[in-house]
C-alpha cells in the first residue's frame, strides 16, 4: 500500500447516560469501542454499518469534532489526538468534511460564493479579487457556473447544494475529506452525478476519502477498501472486491444478503438475521453480534474476538474457523 | 390479463393539482392503473414525481387547500371513492383500504398504547366489544411476528424499536383485512437488515390475506424483489408501465433506462464494476414550469424536436408494456 495518511488506533468514544435530579451517571453508551484502521494517501476507505453502529462518531472523532475518550489519531505521522485548538488549526486545513444534509449544512443567509470562500478567508489565504477568482475556480471544478456565486443556498437544488459543500471542502486543498453519507439525501439520478464528481476530483487531486454510508452499493462503487462496523467495533475490513465476493463475518454476510438486488430474476428476500441491533448502552458480552448470529457458539457469549488477519490483509473479528470467520 | 372480478382497485385518469403562490401545478396528471387481488404494484420515481400524492389521492387524504383531486375516478371493489362524502369515506378508509407510511414514529400516537391504537381502529369499523377487539389486536401483533404480543400491546410507541413500530403499523393497517394496502416508502427509514425483514413480512401477509398492494418506493432494488407490475412516474405522469420482468429486461422509456444505469450495484463475483456511473444530466423540472412537450426531454439524450413540442402518448409496446416516448422503439439500441 501507498504511504499512510491517517492512522487510527484503538479509538474509543463513550458517552455517559445520566438520569434523575442529580444527573447521576446510570450507564455508558459505547458509541465507538476500540476501532483501529489506516487510510493510505489517495485511497478511499468505506465505512458501513447500520444506524447506531458508531460510523459517524468515528468520522467526527477523526476530525476532532468530538473528543475521543481514548485511543490515538495520527495524521501524516503526527499524533493529533491531544493537540490544543490552536495547535490543531494548521491541521484543520488538511482535513475537511462533507455532511449528509446539504440543506442543513449551508448557512441560508450567506451567498454560495461566500460559503465556499469562507475557509480561505478564515485561514487568511486569499482576499478581495484573488479570493473571488479562487472561488470561481472552485465552482468550476465541482460543475457549477461562476455566475451562481451570488445566489443563496435556497436557489440551488439538492444536488447543486451538495456540490457547494464539496467546493467548500476543496477550498483549502485538503489531503483527507470525510464524507458522512454525502449522497443519502439525494435522488438516484442526482446521486450518480455526485458520486462521479467525487471520483473525478480524487483522481485529479489525489486526496483520500473516509467515506461513510449505509448504502452498500454506493460504498462498493466508490471505495478501495471497506470496513464493516457493528455496535462500535469493526468486525471486518478488506479490499472492496474481496469483501463483497468473500465476506467472512456472519454479520457482513447477513448485511450483503439483505440488500435488495435490482434484478427481478434474482429474488431472494430471505433475511439472514432476526431481531434488531441491540442497544449500545449495554452491548452484549463477548462478540456483540452473538445475539443475532446463526453460527453463534458458547464461546461467542464470553470471548470477544480480536480483528485478525485471515489472509491477504482481509481482517475479520470472528471466532469461527480459528478466527478466520466463515468462508462463504 | 386479469379477470374483471379480480380487480380490487381501478384508477382512471386521476388528476390532482395544487394551488400555490407560485401558481397551479399538476402533481398527478392523468394517471391510470389497476390492482388485482393479491397483486403487488410498485410505483417508482424520484422526489416530486407525484408518487406519494397518487397514494394520498387514493386515500382521499390530499390536504385541501392547497391540493384538490380535479378529475378521474378511483374505483375500489366497485365503489367510486371520489364520489363518496366524507362520512362514507371514513367508513372505507382503514377498513377496505389502508395505508402505512415511511416514518412509523410520526404515524403512531405517542401517548396511546400500541394495543389501544389497534383496538380503536378495529372498533371504528366493526361492532364488537372491546374485549374481542383486544384479542384481535394481540392476534394481529402475533401475525406481524412481534414477540410476546400480549405484553407489547401494553407498551407505548417509544418503547418499540423502529422495525417493531413498523410492524405495529402493519398490524393496525391490516386489522380490518382491507382489500387494498398502500405502503408509502415503508422501509426507507429502516436499516437494511430490518428492511429485508419488513418486506418479507409484508409479502407473506399479502399472500396469506390476498390483499392488493400498492408499494411506493424510490428503490429499484425493492421494486425488483417485491413487485409483479411496475409504474414509473416522472413529473406527475406515468411514463412507463410493465411487468417487473419486462421492465428490468428491456425498459422502453429513456428515463427508466437512465435510472437503472445510474444505480451502483453490489459487485457480484466475476462482474467488474463500471468505473463511472451513468448519470442523468440536469435535475427534475419544477412542476410549476413544465415544458410543453415531454417533461424529460431537456435531460434526454434521445430528445428530438418533436419531444419538445408534443407530449408522447402512452403506447402499448406489446404484452401490456406501456411507455410514453416518441422514440421508445430505438431506446434499446441507442441508449
Amino acid at each position: 500500500m501507498s504511504e499512510v495518511l491517517l492512522e487510527v488506533t484503538e479509538l474509543k468514544k463513550h458517552y455517559p447516560v445520566r438520569a434523575g435530579v442529580l444527573r447521576r451517571q446510570i450507564g455508558t453508551v459505547h458509541a465507538v469501542d476500540g476501532v483501529s484502521f489506516s487510510l493510505g494517501a489517495g485511497e478511499t476507505l468505506g465505512l458501513v454499518g447500520e444506524s447506531g453502529c458508531g460510523k459517524s462518531t468515528v468520522a467526527r472523532s477523526v476530525l476532532r469534532l468530538v473528543e475521543p475518550t481514548s485511543g490515538q489519531i495520527r495524521l501524516d505521522g503526527e499524533d493529533i489526538t491531544h493537540l490544543s485548538k490552536t495547535a490543531l488549526r494548521p491541521h484543520r486545513r488538511s482535513m475537511q468534511i462533507v455532511f449528509q444534509d446539504p440543506f442543513a449544512s449551508l448557512n441560508p443567509r450567506m451567498t454560495a460564493g461566500d460559503i465556499v470562500g469562507e475557509p480561505l478567508a478564515v485561514h487568511g489565504l486569499a482576499t478581495g479579487k484573488e479570493l473571488e477568482t479562487r472561488v470561481a475556480k472552485l465552482f468550476e471544478q465541482v460543475g457549477l457556473r461562476s455566475d451562481q456565486m451570488k445566489n443563496f443556498p435556497h436557489q440551488f437544488s439538492g444536488g447543486q447544494r451538495q456540490r457547494i459543500c464539496i467546493a467548500r471542502a476543496l477550498a483549502l486543498g485538503p489531503r483527507l475529506i470525510v464524507c458522512d453519507e454525502p449522497v443519502s439525501a439525494l435522488d438516484v439520478s442526482i446521486q450518480a452525478q455526485v458520486i462521479n464528481l467525487l471520483i473525478d476530483l480524487q483522481r485529479e487531486h489525489g486526496f483520500s476519502y473516509l467515506f461513510i454510508a449505509h448504502d452498500l452499493a454506493v460504498v462498493a462503487h466508490i471505495s478501495h477498501r471497506v470496513a464493516v462496523m457493528y455496535l462500535g467495533r469493526i468486525v471486518e475490513i478488506a479490499d472492496k472486491d474481496d469483501l463483497f465476493r468473500n465476506p467472512r463475518h456472519p454479520y457482513t454476510q447477513a448485511l450483503l444478503a439483505s440488500v435488495p438486488i435490482a434484478n427481478p430474476l434474482a429474488k431472494r428476500l430471505a433475511p439472514l438475521v432476526d431481531g434488531d441491533v441491540p442497544s449500545p448502552v449495554n452491548p452484549p458480552s463477548g462478540c456483540a453480534f452473538h445475539t443475532r448470529c446463526r453460527y453463534a457458539m458458547e464461546r461467542c457469549k464470553t470471548e470477544r474476538p480480536a480483528l485478525l488477519d485471515a489472509g491477504d490483509g482481509h481482517q475479520v473479528a470472528c471466532l469461527l474457523n480459528a478466527g478466520t470467520g466463515r468462508s462463504q | 390479463m386479469a379477470q374483471k372480478s379480480d380487480i380490487v382497485l381501478e384508477v382512471k385518469n386521476l388528476k390532482t393539482v395544487f394551488f400555490t403562490n407560485s401558481g397551479l401545478f399538476k402533481a398527478v396528471d392523468d394517471v391510470s392503473f389497476t390492482v388485482t387481488r393479491g397483486e403487488t404494484l410498485a410505483i417508482v420515481g424520484e422526489s416530486g414525481c407525484g408518487k406519494s400524492v397518487t397514494a394520498l389521492s387514493l386515500m382521499r387524504l390530499v390536504p385541501d387547500p392547497p391540493g384538490r383531486i380535479v378529475g378521474g375516478s378511483v374505483t375500489l371493489e366497485g365503489t367510486d371513492l371520489l364520489a363518496l362524502d366524507e362520512a362514507q369515506m371514513r367508513a372505507v378508509r382503514g377498513n377496505r383500504i389502508s395505508m402505512i407510511f415511511q416514518e412509523p414514529m410520526t404515524s403512531l400516537n405517542p401517548v396511546m398504547r400500541i394495543g389501544d391504537q389497534i383496538v380503536e381502529a378495529v372498533r371504528l369499523h366493526r361492532n364488537i366489544s372491546s374485549k374481542e377487539a383486544r384479542s384481535i389486536a394481540v392476534e394481529m401483533l402475533r401475525l406481524v411476528r412481534i414477540p410476546e404480543p400480549a405484553r407489547r400491546a401494553k407498551e407505548y410507541p417509544h418503547q418499540l424499536s423502529g422495525g417493531m413500530r413498523q410492524r405495529a403499523m402493519i398490524a393496525m393497517a391490516l386489522a380490518c383485512r382491507p382489500a387494498l394496502l398502500i405502503a408509502d416508502e415503508p422501509t426507507t427509514a429502516l436499516d437494511v437488515t430490518i428492511q429485508a425483514q419488513i418486506l418479507a413480512l409484508i409479502l407473506d401477509l399479502q399472500k396469506e390475506l390476498g390483499t392488493g398492494l400498492v408499494l411506493i418506493t424510490h428503490d429499484l432494488g425493492v421494486v425488483a424483489q417485491t413487485a409483479q407490475r411496475v409504474i414509473v412516474m416522472y413529473a406527475g405522469r406515468k411514463v412507463e408501465e410493465a411487468s417487473v420482468e419486462a421492465l428490468f429486461a428491456a425498459p422502453k422509456h429513456p428515463y427508466t433506462r437512465g435510472l437503472m444505469a445510474s444505480i451502483p450495484a453490489v459487485p457480484a463475483s466475476g462482474v467488474p464494476a463500471p468505473a463511472r456511473l451513468n448519470e442523468i444530466p440536469g435535475t427534475v423540472p419544477s412542476l410549476v414550469r413544465l415544458p410543453q412537450g415531454c417533461a424529460f426531454a431537456p435531460r434526454c439524450k434521445l430528445a428530438i424536436k418533436r419531444c419538445e413540442a408534443e407530449y408522447p402518448p402512452l403506447a402499448d409496446w406489446g404484452g401490456g408494456h406501456l411507455a410514453a416516448c416518441w422514440r421508445a422503439e430505438e431506446v434499446a439500441e441507442v441508449a
